[in-house]
C-alpha cells in the first residue's frame, strides 16, 4: 500500500503541473466519433504546425466529452486560463487556433465553453457544462471522459483512481458486497438484476477456479456507451473488475469485446500493461495477496452472444448459442465453473461506489432504480451523443431539453436496442426507470435511445429490427428461427403494399409464439418491436395494408420519385449522381425521370437544389 | 502461407478448443479470409473435424471465405444509420458497383458487407472504408469518397 501512495504522490504532480503547465496544453477529442469527424487530421496538422513554429506546447489525446455532433473537439489551456473547448474543429480552423490563439494571443473563434473547476462565465466565454446538452446530466462514470488522457494512468490516479479498490481492500469482501447493496445498483446491460445478489451467489458457489467476466459484447445497434467509457477511461473498468474479482473470490478476469471495436482493444491493453507495470495487475496486488490477472476476448459478431451463456459457449471457442438456465452462470458458467459476468457499465460504477460510498450513490434516481444511467442519444434529434442522467429522469427532458428537440414533429422514441420497444408522444413524461419502461411494454436495455419524427415509418422500423433479430437467431428453438423469419415476411407484404387485414392478425398472433416458445431473452423480446408498433401506431400499419400508402414515405415499393418540371432548371447534378441513369434530359430543360429503371436511392432527392424532385408517396390500386 | 499459418498457430498454444477463434481471427487478419487450405491446417493442429470449424466459423458474421478487394466497404446499418438512411445508401452503392453484401468487385477493387453497427451512432450514417470511419455520409458523397481509392 505504501507504494501506492508514492505512485499517486508522483500523479498528482503530474496532473498539476499540467493543469499549471507554463506552456499551452492542447487536447483532442480522439474517440471512435472524433475519429470518424477528422479528429486525426486534425491531430496530425497540429503537430506538423507545431514543429514548424517550433512552438512550445503539449498535445494531448482524451476520449469522448459527450456531445458526438460537435466533433471534433479540440481545448486549447493557456497558461493561467482555464481549458478552452472548441467544437467542429476541421483541419483550417485548427490552423487558424494555434496561429490567432496561441501564438499571437487572440482570436475571433468562440469556444464552446471552458472546462475550468470553476463553473462561472469566464471573460465570456460560459461553462462548458453549462452547455444545454450538459447542464442536466449527471457524470459519475462517464466524469474522466474526454478529460483526461486515457492513455495516461497517472492522470487516472490523480483524479482519485484507485480510491475505490483501497476502500475494498480496506473493507473487505463481505463489506464490499454490503456497499454495493447498500447503493441499489442493479445490472447496467439492461436485465437490472441487483448487482450484489450476483455478486454473492457467485461468491457462495462451490468450485474452483471462479471467473469474472466483462460483458463488452454492446450488440445493440444504436448503442455506443460502452465504446465510449472503454476508449475515454478504460481504467475505471479495470479498476471496477478488480473490486468485483476481489468480492466475489476469483483471480481470473475476462473482457468479452465486441472485434468492431478496435479502438476500445487497444486502450484496454495499454492500460492493462500499465496497471500490470505499476503492480495493480497480476500477483500479489498491492502487497494484499491478492492475485487477479485479466484477458480479453474478441467477439467475432454474434448478437447473440450479449447472452450470457452464449457468451460463455463463444469463449469456449463453440458456436455461441445460449442454453437453459438453471443452472445459472454463478453455479456453472466457463468452463463448468462458477462465473460472474457484468456489462462495462455496471462495472465502471462500482469504483465510484466504493470511493464516496453506497449511501450517495443511492441518492441519485427514483426508489427501485438507483442511480445514473448512460444513453447513446441518437437518430433524429438535434444534439446527438452520448449523455449520462439520474434515474428517473423523464423521456421529454432527454429528448427536448438535453437533445434540443426533433426537426420533423416527434413521433417515437425507441428504447431497448431489437428487444425494446418504440413509444408513442403520450410516453415523453415516463420517468426512465427499470419498471417504467417494462409497464410501457419496453425495457431499459443497455441504453440506446433512437429518436424517430415525421419522417420514421414505423413499421419499416419493426421489420427493421425483426430483420434483425431474424438473422442473428443462433437457431437453436424453432419459435425464434422461424417465428422471426416468418414475422419478416409478412412486415415485407405490409411495406410493399401486399398485406391484408388479415396478415396483422396472423403477425400478433405469432408474436405470443416466438415470446413464450424461445429459451433466451433474444427470442423472448424479438416481438417486441412489433408489439409495441402495432399498440401505439397502429394507423400506420392500416394505412399501409388498407390505403397501399406509407405515411412516412419512406417504404419503397409504395413510394415514387418524380421530377416536378415546374422547378427543374435541369442543372444536370441529378443526372450525375442517378447510379442506374434513370434521370435524362439536356441541360436547362427538365429532366425526365424513367420509374422503371428508378431503384429509390434518394441520390437525386439530396443533390437536387431546387427542391424539384418530391419523394410524394402514391397510392397503388 | 503455410509458413504463416504455422506462425499463427505456434502461438495459440494449449490446443484449447478456446483458442479457435482466436487463431481463426489471427489467420482472417493475415489473409484476408479463411480459405479452405488453412481450414484443413486448422482442422489438423486442433484435431477437430473441418466440418465443425466450418460450423463455428459461419456462425459468427466476422469471417469471410473468399479473398476481399483492395479496399473493404462496410455499410452500418445500426438502428440510428438505418433511420438516417443507410439503406438507401447501401441500394445506390450496389448500383454503383455492381455487388451485393458478400461479395468482391471483379477487378478485385472492392469489397462490399453491411454491418450491424460501428458504435458511431451520433454521425449517422456511417460508412467504414479500410478501418476508416466516414461519418454522415450520403449516395453523393460515398460517390466522391470512392474515387479516392484505387
Amino acid at each position: 500500500m505504501n507504494n501506492f501512495y508514492k505512485i499517486q504522490e508522483k500523479a498528482i504532480e503530474e496532473w498539476q503541473a499540467l493543469q499549471n503547465s507554463p506552456e499551452p496544453v492542447i487536447y483532442v477529442g480522439m474517440g471512435s466519433c472524433g475519429l470518424a469527424s477528422g479528429a486525426s487530421e486534425v491531430w496530425n496538422s497540429v503537430r506538423r504546425t507545431i514543429k514548424k513554429n517550433n512552438l512550445k506546447a503539449q498535445l494531448l489525446k482524451v476520449g469522448c466529452i459527450g456531445p458526438c455532433y460537435l466533433e471534433p473537439f479540440l481545448d486549447i489551456q493557456k497558461p493561467g486560463l482555464p481549458r478552452m473547448s472548441f467544437n467542429n474543429v476541421d483541419v483550417s480552423k485548427a490552423r487558424k487556433l494555434i496561429s490567432e490563439y496561441i501564438i499571437i494571443g487572440e482570436t475571433k473563434l468562440k469556444p464552446l465553453g471552458h472546462l475550468g473547476e470553476n463553473k462561472e462565465e469566464f471573460e465570456g466565454v460560459k461553462s462548458f457544462w453549462n452547455h444545454p446538452m450538459l447542464k442536466n446530466q449527471e457524470r459519475i462514470v462517464l466524469r474522466n471522459c474526454g478529460i483526461i488522457d486515457p492513455e495516461n494512468i497517472n492522470h487516472y490516479i490523480a483524479r482519485g483512481g484507485f480510491k475505490g479498490l483501497l476502500k475494498a481492500f480496506d473493507i473487505g469482501p463481505e463489506r464490499v458486497i454490503e456497499e454495493i447493496k447498500t447503493s441499489g445498483l442493479r445490472g447496467r446491460g439492461g436485465a437490472g438484476f441487483p448487482t450484489y445478489k450476483k455478486w454473492q451467489f457467485c461468491r457462495d458457489a462451490k468450485g474452483n477456479p471462479k471467473y469474472l467476466i466483462c460483458n463488452a459484447d454492446e450488440g445493440d445497434p444504436g448503442a455506443f456507451m460502452n465504446r465510449s467509457l472503454m476508449e475515454g477511461d478504460p481504467y475505471v473498468l479495470l479498476e471496477g473488475m478488480l473490486i468485483a474479482a476481489y468480492a466475489i473470490g476469483t483471480n481470473h478476469g475476462y473482457i468479452y469485446i465486441r472485434a468492431e471495436y478496435p479502438l476500445a482493444i487497444e486502450r484496454l491493453k495499454i492500460a492493462i500493461q500499465k496497471m500490470f507495470k505499476l503492480g495493480l495487475i497480476g500477483k500479489n496486488i498491492l502487497n494484499t495477496g491478492f492475485n487477479f490477472d485479466i484477458k480479453i476476448k474478441e467477439g467475432a459478431g454474434a448478437f447473440v452472444c450479449g447472452e450470457e451463456t452464449a457468451l460463455i459457449a463463444s469463449i469456449e471457442g463453440q458456436r455461441g448459442m445460449p442454453r437453459s438456465r438453471p443452472p445459472f452462470p454463478a453455479v456453472s458458467g466457463l468452463n463448468g465453473n462458477p462465473t460472474n459476468i457484468n456489462n462495462v457499465e455496471t462495472l465502471g460504477t462500482i469504483p465510484n461506489i466504493l470511493r464516496k460510498g453506497g449511501k450517495w450513490y443511492s441518492g441519485f434516481g427514483t426508489e427501485k432504480s438507483k442511480g445514473t444511467k448512460t444513453f447513446a442519444l441518437v437518430g433524429k434529434v438535434r444534439r446527438t451523443g452520448l449523455i449520462e442522467v439520474p434515474m428517473g429522469t423523464t423521456l421529454r427532458e432527454i429528448i427536448f431539453d438535453i437533445g434540443g428537440g426533433t426537426l420533423k414533429p416527434f413521433k417515437a422514441v425507441q428504447t431497448g436496442g431489437p428487444s425494446g420497444g418504440c413509444l408513442s408522444e403520450e410516453f415523453l413524461d415516463l420517468p426512465v426507470d427499470y419498471e417504467s419502461l417494462v409497464s410501457a411494454g419496453s425495457i431499459m436495455g443497455s441504453g440506446g435511445l433512437i429518436v424517430m419524427d415525421q419522417g420514421t415509418c414505423m413499421v419499416d422500423v419493426a421489420k427493421y429490427f425483426l430483420n434483425f433479430t431474424s438473422q442473428e437467431s443462433c437457431g437453436k428453438c424453432t419459435p425464434c428461427r422461424i417465428g422471426t423469419h416468418k414475422m419478416v415476411g409478412i412486415l415485407d407484404k405490409i411495406t410493399k403494399g401486399e398485406a391484408e387485414t388479415r396478415d396483422i392478425e396472423i403477425l400478433e398472433g405469432l408474436t405470443s409464439t416466438v415470446k413464450n416458445g424461445s429459451l433466451c431473452g433474444l427470442g423472448q423480446t424479438a416481438p417486441n418491436p412489433v408489439l409495441t408498433t402495432l399498440k401505439y401506431f397502429k394507423d400506420e400499419y392500416l394505412a399501409h395494408v388498407e390505403e397501399k400508402r406509407c405515411p412516412a414515405a419512406v417504404c419503397r415499393d409504395l413510394v415514387e420519385y418524380r421530377v416536378i418540371k415546374e422547378k427543374c432548371t435541369g442543372c444536370q447534378r441529378c443526372v450525375s449522381v442517378c447510379p442506374t441513369g434513370a434521370i435524362t434530359g439536356p441541360r436547362s430543360e427538365p429532366h425526365n425521370l424513367d420509374p422503371e429503371k428508378c431503384i429509390k436511392c434518394r441520390a437525386c432527392y439530396e443533390i437536387c437544389r431546387f427542391d424539384a424532385i418530391a419523394g410524394d408517396a402514391i397510392i397503388i390500386v | 502461407m503455410k509458413d504463416t499459418i504455422d506462425a499463427i498457430l505456434k502461438k495459440h498454444i494449449p490446443k484449447e478448443k478456446g483458442n479457435l477463434i482466436p487463431v481463426l481471427q489471427s489467420v482472417q487478419k493475415k489473409e484476408g479470409y479463411i480459405s479452405p487450405e488453412s481450414v484443413k491446417r486448422i482442422s489438423n493442429y486442433f484435431r477437430i473435424s473441418r466440418s465443425s470449424i466450418y460450423g463455428i466459423a459461419t456462425f459468427y458474421s466476422q469471417f469471410r471465405f473468399n479473398p476481399p478487394g483492395r479496399h473493404s466497404i462496410k455499410i452500418c446499418l445500426g438502428t440510428a444509420c438505418h433511420v438516417q438512411g443507410g439503406d438507401f445508401i447501401l441500394k445506390a452503392l450496389q448500383a454503383e458497383i455492381g455487388i451485393s453484401p458478400g461479395e468482391t468487385t471483379d477487378d478485385m477493387r472492392f469489397d462490399l458487407d453491411r454491418v450491424a453497427c460501428l458504435g458511431c451512432c451520433a454521425l449517422a450514417p456511417v460508412v467504414m472504408i479500410d478501418n476508416k470511419i466516414h461519418s454522415r455520409m450520403s449516395v453523393i458523397k460515398l460517390k466522391e469518397l470512392l474515387n479516392k481509392y484505387e
